[in-house]
Formats: C-alpha cells, structure tokens, sequence
C-alpha cells in the first residue's frame, strides 16, 4: 500500500528532464522501501501487543536456550556444548546437530547492542529478530524482482511479501525459528545468483556462495537452492541460452558452497556425500562439457567443427554410459539410495506415513488442504498464473528462474504444508511481476486515451509516470542484454517478442502503441478492480497477523460471553517444577513439550522435539500406552522421577496428549510390538467414553489424564471429546500426583519409589517361617550396599542402614511403612 | 576405409584446432596452462587418494575442491578477460582480476580452515 501513496507524491515531478526523474525514482523507491520494511516490522508485533514479549511454541524455546548458552559462554563453549539436560541417559551434542545461524544472528545482534550500551535482554532480542529479518526479506525480494522484471514489479512484491500471511505465520515477533532468518537468506541468495546471471561479475559470484552459506547455516532447507539452482542451469542449457556468464554464476558456487557448507558441523560431510548435493555436481560436469564445446565451436570452421562432432560421439558415448552407470551403481549401494528420510518424503509424498511415523505424526509435515492455500497466500493464487505469463514475455534467463522456482516450490508446498513458506517469496515475486504489468497496461492505455488530462486525477499520473519510468528501464536493460549476447541461438524469435511487448512502451511507436491501448473504460473499471483486489489482500493479511497467526501457544486466552480467559497454565507447570523439584530429577512427557522443559523448567527431560532418536521416542510411547505396572517399570528404568501430562477436556484444548495419544501408540508399536494399535480402537474409531477398549481405559496416558476427573463436575464431561469419560472412579497405585495446575492444563505425577518387595512377599507367603526370609534378605542386603560401604563392615552397616530405612527389612520394620 | 577417413578428419582437426589456438593472444595462454596445471594437481590427488586411501577425508576434500577451484575461477577470469568476448567488453580487466583475487582469497581462506 505504500506504493499508490508513494507514488502519488510523484506529481511534481512529471518533468521533462529524464535524469531528475531517474533520480526522483531513486529516492523515492528508498523511501518507499523504507516504508515497507517498516510495515514488514510492525505487521509481526501483533502478538507483543494481545499478548505479551514471549517466546512463542515449541522449537524456538530451544534456540532461545542454546541462544542464552552462546551469549553466556562465548562461540568456543558453543560449538563443543554437550548437553547433558536432554534426551536422558544419552544426552546431545548440541554445537554439531544444530544450525547455527539463527542463534549467531541473534547472539550476534545482542553482542552488538551491548556493546552500544543498549542494555536489551537476550529474550528481548530473540522475541524481534524474525521481524527484522522479515523487513531484510521483503528489502531482498525488490532487489531480486527487479533483477527479473524492473523496479515496479520489485516494488510490488516486496509491498507483497512484507505482508504473506504465509510468511507471517513462521515470523511473528517471538516465534524464534530458523525460519525466521532462512527465507531471507534464500531470497538473498536467490537474487545474488540472478545478478551474477545478469552482470557475470566473479564478485558476485563470490557473495552468492556466502549468501549460500549463511542458508546452509540456517535452515535444512538449503537443499532446495542447491537443487533448484542446478535444475535452472540445465534448463538453460537445454533450451540453447548457456552463456559464459552462466558459467560464472554456477561453477564457482558449486566449488566454494559445497566447500562452506562442509564447514557447518551439522552438514559436514554430507555436502559431497548424500545425493540430494549430486544433482548440482552432476550439472557441474555437464557445464564443463559444454562450455568446452561452445569454447571449441567458437575457435573453429564450422565444417570442422562438424567434423569434431561426430569424432567425439562416438568416441563419448561410451565413456558417458560408463561414469553414469558407476554413478547409479555408487547410489545405489547406499541403503536408503544416499536419501534422507526427509527428503524422499519431498518426492514420494506417501514415504513417510508409510515408513516414518514420526515425520508424519507432525502436524505441519502434513499436506496441505485447499483452503489453507487461500489462508495462506490469499489472491496471490489467482495472480500466480498471471505472472507466469508475464515472466514468458520476453523470457530471459531471470524470469525463467522464477518460472522454475515457482513451479518447483507449488509441487514442494503441496506435499508438505510447512513448505508453503518456500512457496510464498515465489507467488509474491510472480504476483507483483503480473500485478505491475497489469497497472503498466491500464495506466498507459489510461494516459493515451486523455493526453491533455493526464495530470487531472493525482493517482493516475503517479502511476504513469511510475509505469513509465518502469519501461525505460526495461527498455535500458533489455537493450543491453541484446547487445551483450549476440550468439544466442533463440536471439531472432526473442527479439521480435521484445519488439513487440516493448515497443509500445517507447513513445516513438506510437502506432503500435495505439493498437495495444485498451478502451478508457475498461482500464479504470480494471484498475480500481485491481486496487479492490489489493485492498482485499491487505485486509485480510491484517486479519491474519492480528488473529489466526498471533497466539504463543503458551498463553491461551478465549473469549467468552463473560469476558476473556487467560490460560497461563503452561508456564504455572514448569515453573512448579523449576520451584519444588531437584535440579537433576529427570522429567518424562511426549516429545512435544521437551523443548519447554528443559528451557522454562531448566529440569532433565527424556525426549524433546529434535527426534533424532525413535527408539527412545518410542520407549516413551509405550510407557504410556501400556498399563501402570509396565510403565512405571520402564519410566523407572529411564530413572525419571516426574511425568507431565497435558490435558485439555477441562478447558477444551484440542490439541492435549489424548488426542496425540494415537501417535504414541503408533510409534511406539513401531518398534516395540506388543503395543497394537487395533487394541486401542473400538471398530475403528478411537473413543475415550464407556464404549473405548479395556485396553485404551487402562492405559497409563488415560489414567493420568482423567485421573481425579470426575472430581470437577461430578459426570467427568469432556469437552474436547464431547463425551463423558469412560472409566471415571480409579486409583493410581504406582503414581502419584503432584501438581495440577489451575484449568488441569498440566498434570504432574510422581512416580512412587520402589515397592517393599519383602512386604508383599509375606504377605504372599505368610506360612513360611520368618528365619529363612531373613536370612535371604540379609543377603541381599549384603550384595547391596557391599560395593558401596566395603566388604568387611557390611555386617554393620546392613544394621545401620536397615534403621536408616534404606533397606526394608521386615523384622525391624513396621509392615506397612512407605519410605 | 572408413577407418582411414576418420583418421584423415581427426589430423585436419587437430591440425585446424591448433591453428586456431595458436592464434590466442599469451596472456590467455598462460591462465590455461594454469588451468591445466590445476587440473593435473588435481587428477594426481584422486589417484593417490585412490590408491592410498580417502581417510583424513576432509584433507582430500580440501585439496581437490582447491585445486578444481582455482581451476574454475582461472576459467572465469579467462572468459572475462578474452578480448573477442562480446559480453564482458566493457569490463576491464584489472577489474576481473580484482575479482579473481578476491574469490580465490576466499576460497583458499575456507579452505585453511577445512582443512583440519
């Protein structure tokens, strides 16, 4: 929206002079982008506002933490940091499994401002990085569109992309991910490529393959750039427009980026060795081969040159079969063919509900449904193919890029609904390409049909001027790019494409441009539809920032007829651990909420949201899918002294442990499998009510869950499943519960220690006389604590520790004691 | 007969083929035979890494990326400073060997500290 407004402060200079305009539109577009970094920024403070400074979700508490770490300990301890507080007993290597570059770019910019005596925390910090970069995207996405299509179209899609609800979404202030930063590096990245592409300039080259390593630094999702890249260079190749200036842009990011990102300890050497990198070393080889061809073919006759065709096919071709077939042979010995779990699940979109249960069992590896496409990225679906068309008039090697980069990323999005992040910077660029050649359209058809009113209505003129001043740049570029690649095979049939769509734009064909002008009329009705259409976009981009994409998920809040309800149990839960639990007690939950274990409650958790380890997942599951007694046995195998439950049937909190229930069972069934899912199903359907399996009503997670239930409203009613709970009067004989915080959010079990094993023993075998159970348990005894207090004073210290209470012993104790 | 036309084709080739390189001004001459060198450097790392082993594999690594990329930006500062390139015409070469320093420097910087 700040380009109509900006532009209509351009009246006054509809001057002659062509050199003030350019200037005028220099400073303008800076004030203009200035404009849209600053609505990039405020759009994502809607959640500081309604809420309050935190940080959001799951996963960002995690950098958070490892971003307090670096700021504590410094860069060194960072990168050797094992911690010891996760995945209990086997703990992390944090510094090689992470990617660093969130955390250095907020430790960075911490570092900075301290050093300027701006005394902000690290949370302050990390709560606004995402809003700063996401400002730095929209900033990359104008340089990048401008690459491709001019300053217009730049303006547009930045204006657009500032306010993606897609985007937004992943970069609200708070939500601390690495997304934040990595979309930005990927545009970045992206547009340093483009230019490299248009100026064949080494030095571009060079920041390209930094760019390239701050993504890699990033995000996992570098491997779309190191495919995507590759995947337009063939094309290029393919379609006759190599260019040393291709060359330029591709070699050398191939060499220095597999170099840097084999710098990054999570990627190491798995830069040359899985095959998601083999795609660009492949074209890497194919580049040289016909650069070498071109290099030759332009040193020759061409009848030699013909000549040397045909020695080298025949001569090639075999050599060609034979490094192909040791190349799939290499793949194919590798056991999952060199891909990663991840990644396969990209291309078949089946893999992982069929093999990985816990990439599937995440809610955002989903696919997406048709609506979250229009939630998403709104109008920009309908603009889509618009701008495609235009990309195709003149196709250049820029605008084929994006054409490339948007048809890959719609195929990626559709499998994977997280990875509609990548596809929206690709519809904002194509939409602000089609929305700008749209308003060029109408605007001049506008201004040729009222040549003496043209300065009547203020917008309009702006617009022309604007759209003008957008033509001769292209005019400017598209004439340089005709004279710098004059070898091309294609150039005869481009350029009488490029005749036709610019020359209408220049003033001195103003023939052909009569015959493009569209009837007055229609080209407002168009253009105020057009400004509908913006004006509906924003509206609900606002909508979107301000209510569906705004909530921490670890405040709640609901409005109700009484007012609004905050529910802050999430935190009321960690902190009691923090408060009354023993530094080094080890607490067990589902995976979900180890992150904010270990970050807001600083306690030992056995499994959290990096799952790298499904064995110990499901370890968990099955705990919690299997009956008190085997539970308790594993949870006590794992030496965890707390269990933390989330449940939502009180306050209706869908998202709560009983309905992630399923997941466990399944995952854990994966490995361990005397769990059967079947056995929790009644006919199919999962229930919870007095029709749900023996199995599923004496499950540990359903009798945590309702345990004490029925206690709040007398039926235990609950309103997440709409029912009343099936088993409703039950006690916990080997937990005991602890903490429930104020709407049951989260509940807290203990386990019981061990049992007096003796104790039931006697009562089993009361018949048996009293000596020869001493006798045996003096021995044990003895076994015991010999190794702890030395062979020779076991006598006595058996004695000692037996008063202690240390040992149960039944001839001193009483029969019921509980230690 | 065949045969013999072919090698009759190959010789006229190779004879047109070094006419025509013969023709390419000394400084470009120099940065291919630098290329060619580098790729030579190269070549010999695989083989011995072939028969001797890949282990310290970040080493290995280190030296052929470096050895191919020096390679690769010596391409590109030929392509850049070949005269009869109509592309980079209005680039002078002082300012693509600029640019050819700057690359290798930081290739050979990321390199060091690859290099274990």
């Amino acid at each position: 929206m700040a380009a109509p407004e900006a532009s209509s402060a351009a009246v006054p200079t509809l001057m002659t002079n062509n050199t003030l305009r350019n200037a005028f539109g220099g400073v303008l577009s800076f004030f203009i982008l200035l404009l849209i970094g600053v609505l990039a920024f405020s759009i994502r403070l809607f959640s500081v506002i309604k809420y309050e400074s935190v940080i959001h979700e799951f996963d960002p508490y995690f950098n958070y933490r490892v971003t307090q770490f670096l700021t504590k300990n410094g860069i060194y301890e960072f990168w050797n940091w094992f911690d010891d507080r996760t995945w209990y007993p086997l703990g992390r290597v944090i510094g090689g499994t992470v990617y660093p570059g969130l955390t250095l770019t907020a430790g960075t910019i911490w570092w900075l401002l301290n050093s300027l005596n701006i005394p902000l925390s690290v949370e302050t910090v990390c709560v606004f990085t995402a809003p700063i970069f996401s400002a730095f995207a929209s900033w990359a996405t104008y340089l990048l569109t401008k690459e491709v299509k001019g300053a217009g179209a730049g303006l547009t899609a930045a204006v657009l992309l500032a306010m993606v609800p897609s985007y937004i979404s992943r970069s609200v202030a708070g939500s601390y991910d690495n997304e934040a930063v990595a979309i930005f590096a990927l545009i970045f990245t992206f547009y340093l490529y483009i230019k490299t592409l248009n100026t064949g300039s080494l030095f571009y080259a060079t920041l390209n393959s930094i760019a390239y390593f701050y993504m890699v630094c990033s995000w996992g999702g570098y491997t779309f750039i190191i495919n995507l890249i590759p995947m337009h260079v063939l094309l290029c190749i393919v379609t006759g427009r190599y260019s040393s200036r291709l060359y330029i842009a591709y070699a050398p990011l191939v060499v220095l980026g597999t170099l840097l990102a084999a710098l990054v300890p999570v990627v190491g050497f798995n830069a040359v060795m899985t095959s998601e990198h083999f795609a660009s070393f492949l074209v890497f080889i194919i580049i040289h081969v016909v650069a070498l061809v071109y290099y030759i073919k332009g040193i020759l006759s061409p009848k030699m040159f013909k000549v040397a065709v045909t020695l080298v096919i025949s001569a090639g071709l075999a050599v060609c079969c034979a490094v192909i077939a040791v190349l799939i042979a290499l793949v194919a010995s590798s056991p999952t063919k060199g891909w990663s779990g991840r990644s396969l699940s990209l291309l078949d979109p089946t893999y992982a509900s069929k093999y990985i249960p816990i990439i599937a069992s995440v809610s955002e590896h989903q696919p997406p449904t048709w609506p979250s496409y229009f939630m998403d990225i709104n109008v920009l679906a309908f603009l889509v193919p618009a701008g495609i068309i235009a990309c195709f008039l003149p196709l250049s090697d820029a605008s084929s890029f994006v054409v490339l980069y948007i048809a890959t990323s719609v195929y990626f999005s559709g499998v994977m609904v997280r990875l509609m992040l990548v596809l929206a910077p690709a519809a904002c660029i194509t939409s602000g390409i089609a929305l700008s050649q749209a308003f060029d359209v109408f605007t001049r058809s506008i201004k040729f049909q009222l040549p003496g009113l043209s300065s009547n209505t203020e917008v309009d003129a702006g617009e022309t001027s604007s759209a003008t001043k957008e033509a001769q740049n292209d005019a400017v570029k598209t004439e340089k790019a005709e004279e710098t690649s004059k070898d091309r095979p294609s150039r005869k049939s481009k350029k009488k494409e490029r005749e036709h769509v610019e020359k209408p734009s220049t003033k001195t064909k103003a023939e052909k441009k009569r015959l493009l002008a569209l009837p007055l009329e229609a080209s407002v009705i168009s253009l105020l539809l057009l400004v509908f259409l913006g004006a509906f976009y924003v509206v609900h981009c606002v909508w979107a920032a301000a209510e569906a994409y705004s909530a921490p998920s670890i405040v709640l809040t609901s409005h109700s007829h009484d007012g609004l309800h905050v529910f802050d149990d999430f935190r009321e839960a960690y902190a009691w651990l923090r408060h009354n639990t023993d530094v080094d007690d080890k607490v067990a939950s589902w995976w979900d909420y180890g992150y904010q274990t270990t970050a807001m409650a600083n306690r030992t958790v056995i499994v959290d949201n990096n799952t790298w380890n499904n064995t110990h997942i499901a370890t968990v599951g099955t705990a919690m899918s299997s009956p008190e007694k085997a539970a308790w046995e594993i949870f006590h195998s794992l030496d965890v002294k707390y269990i933390l439950v989330v449940f939502g049937g009180l306050v209706g909190y869908p998202s709560d442990d009983i309905n992630k229930f399923l997941w466990m069972v399944r995952i854990g069934g994966g490995v361990f499998p005397h769990i059967k899912e079947p056995d929790y199903l009644r006919d199919g359907q999962y229930r919870i009510d007095s029709q749900a399996t023996p199995t599923m009503l004496n499950c540990l997670m359903y009798k945590l869950s309702y345990y004490r239930f029925v206690e709040t409203d007398g039926k235990g009613f609950d309103r997440v499943r709409r029912t009343e709970i099936g088993k409703k009067y039950f006690k916990l004989t080997h937990f005991e519960e602890v903490f429930t915080t104020h709407h049951w959010m989260v509940r807290i079990y203990k386990l019981k220690p061990q049992k007096n094993r003796i104790r039931g023993k006697t009562k089993k075998s009361k018949s048996k006389t009293s000596s020869t159970s001493s006798s045996k348990r003096s021995e044990r005894g003895l076994f015991r604590h010999g190794n702890v207090f030395g062979g020779k004073e076991a006598q006595n210290q058996f004695c000692i520790s037996s008063i202690l209470g240390l040992v149960p012993c039944a001839t001193t104790g009483p029969p019921k004691r509980q230690i | 007969m065949g045969r013999s036309s072919s090698t009759k084709d190959a010789q006229a080739l190779f004879h047109s083929l070094r006419s025509a390189y013969a023709a390419t001004p000394v400084n470009l001459k120099i940065i291919d035979l630098y290329v060619g060198f580098a790729v030579f450097t190269a070549l010999i790392q695989v083989v011995y890494m072939a028969i001797v082993g890949s282990f310290p594999f970040n080493s290995f690594l280190s030296g052929v990326l470096s050895c191919v990329g020096t390679a690769v930006l010596a391409v590109c500062l030929r392509i850049q400073v070949n005269k009869e390139n109509k592309e980079f015409k209005d680039l002078p070469p002082e300012r693509a060997f600029a640019d050819f320093v700057l690359c290798n420097l930081v290739l050979h910087l990321v390199i060091m500290n690859f290099l274990g």
